[in-house]
């Protein structure tokens, strides 16, 4: 809420610099998020009376005039010589004296096209005051001649901005900022003058409180012959605009400048459309109103109306109706203050599409004991500026339904134990007394009753959140716990995450984050799922869904650095996906681990030529190294998001754990890559978990290589080869692997040569050749048996 | 007697300037070859008087050795100075760049996140973890932000098609879920990512945070403002920094504050803070007679971009290797 500073400064003495005041609410817990001077600096500018124009003698467009500055008798009026096209005698202007200082210029004593002037008459702009170039700044006519400008608009003023947070609705007024002001610095509130206007008339409306629990109080009165045409005076206008409101009509000035000034929001009705007396309702089922704002809305039963005997007229507490919109025409007016239940006003602006002053004060509670002190008010003030002739105020109230305000019981020794400082009792106290809770003292304890206009103090704590913000958080010291020494597990069966990730940046991978919502594409590309978790109201539709993998977002920082014209980029991520749960309605949000690869295995460097381009199997290894020294399992099995021939399942043990591949050429074109990306995506959790080791006696007996090839059909898949070695071979054979697969001259079509190496130990003995021998040709026995195999 | 020692000195010469083994071998067999010098000498010791012999035989014999020592001497030198040569031959290059695989690096989110952790880790916090996607009741109502609060309004927030599911606007669900399954005392942090509707140089629709919570019998704000600040000193590394708490409002806390720091000149608003709410302890059936604490929230994208000094929150969403190979 911006105010004037000026403005606030008429409820209290305040004894502070404008800096002060805003750091004394700042750290009062009443944000001031900006100051801004009123008007920018300028002197020696005076309220002048052009006492007659005529014609410059040399100069179409120019004028000359003469000005009165209220110098005294004696003292000859001011000739300026000016070119504003509204100048005209007997009108009061800013005149800027010889010596002046305007925001961008200096005034000196000219001679123009031969007449000497002694100054300048201004225009708003030149002022610094508006933007517009249009003419002189016209004073009002009661402007005292020779009064300095500033003074005569109160341009020495600071604009506050103040942003009280969503639980201090009473701070969205002048009064309740004065409030806090007083209370945080310890001085004296000086009350607003409201005295009960005397009644001129017995005409008075008739109210219906048919939801008294969405408002059960509501107050009118009836203000007949008002002149709606009055201009509102200047410096109600001046302090409407400070705080960012603009004037319109005086009448709806006024209920502004109410609400402004005492918090609570008024309405003024046509009294000519209302037809019979007041109802307030909830809204029929699609009953339609027409706004103010020219938005005709279909309602429903949540919402409230304000209502006569056919027709809804406002919609209560947010925005008046258009059809009993005070207008040129109007004669008589309703004045309305009422109070509504702010769990009816709540959430209603986001239904809605727009909120409004009165509705933001509403559904943060406004003072229940408020609404008769407002429409005193803001009747003394239209009688002032419009005239007319005041009825009595009609009130109609639901006690019951009124806010309750319960007496707290604050323990004075909780502070200490809460807040970890102690405060002097009397301090506690007077911090209640001065925010306006009448504190009663009892043994060890206060009991305090939240005034009408706290709508966030209700237990214990609130009270004691209220002594800390007003003693000064400042004053709170600074200190270290005192607990038992307790040691946290170090589980050695998990990697961290952390250690995870730095192990994929040892094997050379960049870690990237990446949107969780991704382009509904992206799923039905690379998941082939045309069903994603989709958002209400996304940001940008190619963020519009929830990803289930994290593949398009590694393609997706792939293509943007390939575009960048990167040669080789490789990167990874961690984090959730999203899939539809099993049970219905919750969520599967796996984490999990994924990486990216593409253009040379090897960043650019002498001495390994020629380059290799990164392929399947040199992510294989790095997806292996994650897991080490635990074992994966690779099947092969389609994926959509990768080549048919080059995808895999990836199995730890039993579980499916991920799965890794090289990006379908289908994608490559679509998705711009002119490298080829091989990936692997795996669950997190099979990630974490790693083996604790387990000690086995060294063979003490030299080993013994031997390398063995053979062939088989292409279709034999090396896993299956491992396997049955694996499980029949004897025990002599300590490990089997493969160094070397060749197709070509000397093996036919359609068949592969394998060659394979084994290390074959005792641990008991040292072995004989024979039985060396022997053990390898078990193994080929094994491997012709099962595959057909054939010795090369 | 006189040629004897004109030979020795002539060999040692010669020895000298033989360049490698096979010269040297040459001139060897010139004295002590089968009719080398000194070896026609030996032969001719016969025919000297047999009083003459020993000592003549002695005095050859000694001459011999000398060549000997030399001749050894000499093919040492020569090997040595072979292999001088084949080293030099087989020096490197030692300025040209190691071979092999790269480094990679962690996001700059990831760095924080992890420095995060350790400095908690060392005031004895564990690290909990939570879903992304979340219900009301976890997000907002356990939080004492029941539906249509105006606090609601602080958070844009994503919701699902369907409407009964969101996601979360920051990790207290974390916090929530972890107080519903565990006792006091509790020590936690809760990182992760976070989304709000919001899109600009400082808010991205989905950044990361870290929320921590300190529930005990006895702990007070004023442990809050010890911990907070003593946090941000290690994390910064900068024992002068300055921490200020300024009242707020969170509907999860009571007090509440909004925490501010400077190195000196002027201040940031990094973080929230605050008593736990008593509505929130018993939402998840702690006793708040009992048991109090403090929980508090910050940005770990902010807090790396004051770390670093970036100065554009997309950066860290945009995946430029440029960028985050920066943070290596």
């Amino acid at each position: 809420m911006k105010f004037s500073e000026n403005w606030l400064r008429t409820f209290a003495d305040i004894p502070l610099s404008s800096r002060e005041l805003a750091d004394l609410l700042t750290f009062g817990g009443i944000e001031i998020e900006g100051m801004a001077a009123a008007a920018p600096a300028f002197d020696q500018v005076v309220v002048g009376e052009v006492l007659s124009v005529e014609k410059h003698p040399h100069a179409d467009r120019l004028n000359v005039c003469q000005v009165n500055i209220g110098a005294g008798a004696g003292s000859p009026p001011l000739t300026i010589v000016c070119g504003a096209p509204n100048v005209r005698a007997g009108m009061r202007v800013p005149a800027a004296l010889a010596g002046a200082t305007l925001p961008s210029m200096q005034i000196k004593v000219a001679t123009v096209r031969g007449v000497t002037s002694s100054g300048m008459l201004c225009s708003a702009r030149e002022l610094g005051l508006s933007d517009a170039a249009d003419g002189l700044l016209e004073l009002p006519s009661d402007s005292v001649i020779g009064a300095s400008v500033r003074e005569a608009l109160d341009l020495d003023d600071c604009i506050f901005d103040s942003k009280p947070t969503p639980n201090r609705g009473d701070c969205l007024s002048l009064r309740g900022m004065a409030r806090e002001v007083a209370a945080l610095a310890g001085i004296a509130l000086r009350p607003v003058p409201v005295a009960a206007v005397t009644a001129g008339h017995d005409g008075e409306p008739s109210i219906t409180l048919q939801a008294p629990q969405a408002c059960p109080l509501y107050c009118g009165r009836l203000i007949r012959g008002v002149d709606v045409r009055a201009p509102t005076p200047q410096w109600m206008v001046r302090r409407l605009a400070r705080s960012g409101v603009r004037a319109i009509s005086a009448v709806v000035d006024v209920t502004n400048y109410v609400m402004l000034e005492l918090g609570q929001p008024l309405h003024a009705f046509d009294a000519s459309r209302i037809e019979g007396g007041i109802r307030v309702r909830f809204a029929q089922a699609a009953e339609k109103l027409e706004l103010l704002n020219g938005e005709t809305r279909e309602l429903d039963a949540s919402y409230l109306v304000i209502a006569d005997e056919r027709k809804a007229l406002a919609l209560g507490g947010i925005m008046g109706g258009a059809c009993s919109a005070v207008g040129n025409d109007t004669r008589d007016i309703l004045l309305e203050a009422a109070y509504f239940d702010p769990a009816v006003i709540a959430g209603k602006s986001r239904l809605l599409g727009f909120g409004s002053d009165a509705a933001y004060r509403f559904e943060r509670g406004v003072n229940f004991a408020g609404a008769q002190e407002a429409i005193e008010r803001a009747t003394r003030l239209l009688l002032d500026i419009c005239g007319g002739i005041p009825g009595p105020v009609a009130t109609a109230v639901a006690q019951a339904h009124l806010p309750r305000r319960a007496c707290i019981t604050l323990r004075l020794d909780r502070i200490e134990r809460v807040l970890g400082v102690a405060v002097d009792p009397a301090i506690v106290t007077g911090i209640f007394a001065r925010l306006g809770f009448e504190p009663e003292q009892t043994h060890g304890s206060l009991l305090l009753t939240p005034p009408p206009y706290r709508f966030d103090i209700a237990i214990e704590e609130d009270l004691i959140e209220e002594v800390a913000r007003v003693y000064g958080y400042s004053r709170i010291p600074a200190s270290r716990p005192v607990v038992t020494a307790t040691a946290l597990p170090a589980p050695e069966r998990q990697r961290s995450v952390s250690t995870l990730r730095r192990m994929l940046v040892a094997r050379d991978y960049q870690e990237v984050v990446t949107y969780s919502f991704v382009d509904r594409a992206w799923e039905a590309d690379f998941c082939a799922n045309t069903s994603p978790i989709t958002l209400a109201n996304p940001i940008a539709s190619q963020m519009a869904v929830m990803r289930s993998s994290l593949i398009g977002g590694l393609v997706g920082a792939v293509a943007y650095n390939l575009h960048h014209k990167q040669t080789r980029v490789r990167v990874f991520e961690s984090g959730r996906c999203f899939l539809p749960g099993r049970a219905g309605g919750v969520y599967d949000q796996p984490r999990r681990i994924a990486a990216a690869a593409c253009g040379e295995a090897a960043p650019d460097q002498w001495g390994i030529r020629p380059a290799r381009t990164v392929d399947f199997y040199d992510v294989k290894a790095d997806l292996e190294a994650l897991f080490h020294p635990g074992a994966l399992r690779f099947e092969a099995a389609p994926h959509p998001a990768f080549h048919p021939g080059k995808s895999a399942r990836v199995w730890q043990a039993e579980r499916a754990i991920g799965w890794m591949g090289e990006v379908h050429p289908r994608w490559l074109q679509k998705y711009g890559l002119h490298l080829v990306p091989v990936l692997f995506e795996v669950a997190l959790d099979a990630a974490v978990a790693c083996p604790l080791p387990e000690f086995e006696a060294v063979s003490k007996f030299p080993p013994v290589w031997r390398d063995l090839a053979l062939v088989f059909d292409e279709a034999v898949p090396f896993q299956s080869i491992r396997d049955e070695v694996f499980a029949k071979k004897p025990e002599a054979v300590a490990d089997f692997w493969v160094f070397d697969m060749y197709r070509g001259p000397g093996v036919e079509n359609g068949k592969k040569s394998l060659a394979f190496r084994m290390l074959v130990q005792d641990t008991q003995k040292t072995m004989t050749d024979a039985e060396v021998d022997s053990a390898v040709s078990e193994i080929i026995k094994i491997l012709q048996n099962r595959f057909n195999a054939k010795l090369r | 007697m006189h040629d004897l020692d004109a030979l020795v000195k002539d060999a040692l010469a010669v020895f000298e300037q033989a360049v490698d083994a096979n010269a040297l071998e040459q001139v060897k067999a010139r004295y002590l070859g089968k009719s080398g010098l000194l070896t026609e000498q030996l032969k001719a010791l016969g025919k000297l008087p047999a009083m003459e012999r020993p000592v003549m035989g002695a005095r050859i014999n000694a001459a011999k050795v000398a060549l000997e020592t030399a001749l050894e001497a000499r093919r040492e030198h020569i090997r040595e100075r072979r292999l001088d040569a084949a080293l030099r031959e087989d020096a490197l290059d030692v300025s040209l760049p190691g071979r092999g695989i790269g480094m990679g690096g962690l996001h700059p989110v990831s760095r924080t996140l992890e420095r995060v952790e350790q400095i908690f880790h060392s005031l004895g916090f564990e690290v909990a973890d939570g879903p992304e996607i979340e219900t009301d009741f976890y997000n907002f109502t356990a939080l004492n932000q029941p539906e249509n609060h105006p606090a609601r309004s602080m958070h844009d927030t994503f919701y699902l098609e369907g409407g009964h599911h969101l996601l979360r606007t920051h990790t207290s669900p974390i916090q929530v879920r972890y107080m519903q399954t565990h006792q006091p005392p509790l020590r936690i942090i809760a990182p992760g990512r976070v989304y709000r509707v919001d899109s600009d140089a400082t808010h991205s629709p989905m950044f990361h945070q870290v929320e921590g919570l300190w529930i005990d019998e006895r702990i007070s704000f004023a442990d809050l403002k010890g911990t907070v600040t003593e946090f941000f000193r290690l994390f910064f590394e900068r024992g002068d920094l300055q921490v200020r708490f300024r009242p707020s409002f969170f509907p999860f806390t009571e007090p509440s504050a909004e925490i501010d720091m400077s190195f000196g000149d002027g201040w940031l608003e990094v973080g929230g803070c605050g008593m736990v709410h008593p509505q929130v302890l018993k939402n998840v059936n702690i006793d708040s007679q009992r048991c109090q604490g403090f929980a508090f929230g910050m940005g770990l994208d902010r807090l790396t971009m004051l770390r670093y000094g970036v100065n554009d929150l997309r950066l860290f969403f945009e995946n430029d290797l440029r960028f985050l190979r920066q943070f290596r």
